[in-house]
């Protein structure tokens, strides 16, 4: 099976997040990482400072939507860019730590801000092999 | 499947009438080109807005609408709460109040040529944008609800601007209706310190020259006049209005769902406008354009001490200031009856045609000023609302551009760096902190303004006043 990954796709208005794993919590972190990776190079976030995050809810699609919005909290809150994140499942909901470091803006030359994550596309699915696939339109 | 239904009713005025589960038609505003390069979704989407509770008269499409979520961006619809109306937070987005502030300045273009290097620096120093960038003022929780609840009127109070800019912004700047009480924790921590910050993406702040007049009587009502200086500014609600819709639309769905309301897309979460939820995220929407007037009123004041500093002559006065993601209770003609509906403009302008009561005294012949954005290489415009508009889009018309290609495909087609002397040639100095944010903000990113605000006049949504070319442009 393939190790996770991520990736953008073209919306006309703004960008979608896709990310790609062996099991949903990793599809899940490699979503958040695509999510980040559009306010930023991840190469260059030093993950020093973490975070933790927990969410809930019984729908995948649902847990996976506040999972994002919970992200962009932290990081609008703390002013920090993430570059790394673990998630653990618990029943109806999961507990995550998110890795990055304060945003410096000669150093991570952030490019934008993501407003929120939006409803468009939101899809969360396994595909015949088990793949984890979860993706949805952020607004920019 | 739209797009064949289309009829058309005059040069700029296109309908389909109601069939599925639509309850109205479809108003679009648009010449024969927009129209041809409209997305199949927008119809999609604008019929989708025709089928809710208690929608009336018509879901319309701006000429500058293109696809968005739940609602198109340039959708405007109005719900009557006596119908079994609903409102949405889905039909108002994330960037609440997001919209664009003009001022006057006072000075020439000969007086910007001499210092426009140092103004373009100053102003980008002192104006925070982009990613990370916080404010000078950090909101105590008291403030912060006061800010709420008083918007661009507070930051008046609090020595930013005069009584005479208030004039000048819709509901003279402060929503009635605004109560922070139903605004979340986590959405006024997200806001402490974003108070006169502008934000990323399409916000911008922009020194423009006036370059042609269409209107010249009411240019002179807006104090305008060829080759004058004027200062746009384009944000929102920042932290605050994400995180407002964020709370609001998981909680929206589940109520259209007990409601029985059927969604195609979750995006158009809404809720009876009488039911409890429904007055909740009303309230706290009004508090979320609070913010986005209190957040220009302050970010005005900022520029005016950057003026202050270089070109100590220029007086800058607010021309008028326009929200673009709202949802606003107005007065409208329908079936020859005055109705209070619950209007939602989703990226679109309230355009208020003359003689309208929320008009200040010296507006009521003119019509509302409308500010209209253009990209950083080309233009913006200033029109006016017009009685017509008034009866055909409830008083609304286009916001900008709208964008023609997505941001990926922008960064992948274009350098920052190539832009910024491209535009350098034209005599425009960009200030942006990053280049992929000035790529992905590519003027051959989007539709050409100039032929969204023609289309826009011909449907006689409003009228062209004035054409603002830009010399500096602060990319936030």
């Amino acid at each position: 099976m393939n190790a996770g990954h991520w990736e953008h796709y073209s919306h006309p208005a703004d960008m979608g997040i896709r990310g790609f794993g062996a099991t949903r919590e990793e599809a899940f972190a490699q979503a958040a990482l695509a999510m980040t990776a559009i306010v930023v190079d991840l190469e260059k976030v030093q993950a020093s400072k973490a975070v933790q995050i927990v969410c809930e809810d019984d729908d995948d699609e649902m847990l996976f939507w506040y999972w994002l919005s919970a992200v962009l909290f932290e990081m609008g809150l703390r002013n920090m860019v993430f570059s790394r994140f673990e998630i653990q499942a618990f029943k109806g909901g999961l507990k995550a730590t998110a890795w990055g470091e304060p945003v410096d803006v000669d150093k991570h030359q952030p490019a934008v801000e993501v407003k929120a994550a939006t409803f468009a596309d939101l899809k969360v699915t396994r595909d015949g092999a088990g793949m984890w696939m979860a993706q949805c339109v952020v607004d920019v | 499947m739209y797009a064949e239904k289309l009829k058309r009713k005059s040069v700029c005025r296109w309908i389909i009438e109601p069939f599925g589960a639509m309850r109205v038609p479809i108003n679009v505003f648009a010449d024969e080109t927009l129209v041809k390069d409209m997305d199949e979704q927008v119809y999609r989407q604008a019929a989708n807005v025709a089928a809710l509770p208690g929608v009336v008269k018509a879901s319309c499409a701006m000429p500058d609408a293109h696809w968005g979520y739940g609602f198109p961006i340039g959708g405007v619809a109005g719900f009557d709460p006596n119908e079994g109306g609903v409102i949405s937070a889905g039909g108002v987005g994330f960037d609440i109040a997001c919209g664009v502030r003009a001022l006057t300045t006072g000075v020439s273009c000969d007086d910007i040529e001499r210092c426009k290097e140092s103004l373009a620096s100053l102003l980008s120093k002192r104006i925070p944008a982009g990613v990370g960038s916080r404010g000078k003022l950090e909101l105590s929780p008291s403030e912060m609800d006061d800010m709420l609840s008083g918007g661009a009127e507070w930051a008046v109070s609090r020595g930013y601007g005069s009584q005479a800019d208030l004039a000048r912004i819709e509901e003279r700047g402060k929503m009635a209706g605004a109560e922070p009480r139903f605004v979340s924790e986590h959405a006024k921590q997200r806001q402490k310190d974003q108070v006169g910050t502008l934000g990323s993406g399409n916000h911008y702040l922009e020194v423009q020259r006036v370059s042609a007049l269409y209107d010249e009587g009411i240019a002179k009502a807006f104090d305008l006049a060829l080759n004058d200086i004027v200062v746009s500014i384009h944000c929102g609600s920042r932290g605050l209005g994400h995180q407002v819709a964020t709370d609001f639309l998981p909680r929206m769905v589940k109520a259209a769902r007990s409601e029985g309301i059927e969604l195609p897309e979750k995006e158009l979460a809404c809720a009876p406008i009488r039911s409890d939820l429904g007055k909740r995220y009303y309230s706290a929407m009004n508090a979320g354009i609070n913010c986005a007037v209190a957040n220009r009123q302050v970010l005005t004041h900022l520029v005016r001490q950057v003026f202050a500093d270089l070109l100590p002559k220029a007086e800058l006065k607010v021309i008028y200031d326009v929200s673009h993601n709202t949802c606003k209770v107005e007065e409208h003609t329908v079936d020859g009856k005055a109705v209070k509906l619950y209007v939602h403009r989703k990226g679109a302008t309230r355009a208020f045609g003359p003689g309208h009561p929320a008009l200040p005294a010296d507006l009521q012949k003119t019509g509302q000023p409308v500010l209209i954005g253009g990209t950083m290489g080309t233009a913006s415009y200033i029109l006016a609302g017009t009685e017509k508009g008034m009866d055909l889009s409830f008083g609304s018309c286009c916001h900008g551009a709208g964008r023609a290609m997505s941001r990926k495909q922008a960064a992948k087609r274009w350098h920052g760096n190539d832009i910024v002397r491209h535009l350098s040639q034209k005599g425009i100095v960009i200030k942006g902190t990053s280049l992929r944010g000035v790529a992905e903000e590519a003027p051959g990113a989007y539709k050409d303004v100039t032929v969204v605000v023609d289309a826009t006049e011909k449907a006689g949504l409003a009228r062209k006043v004035a054409r603002l070319e830009p010399l500096i442009c602060v990319k936030g």
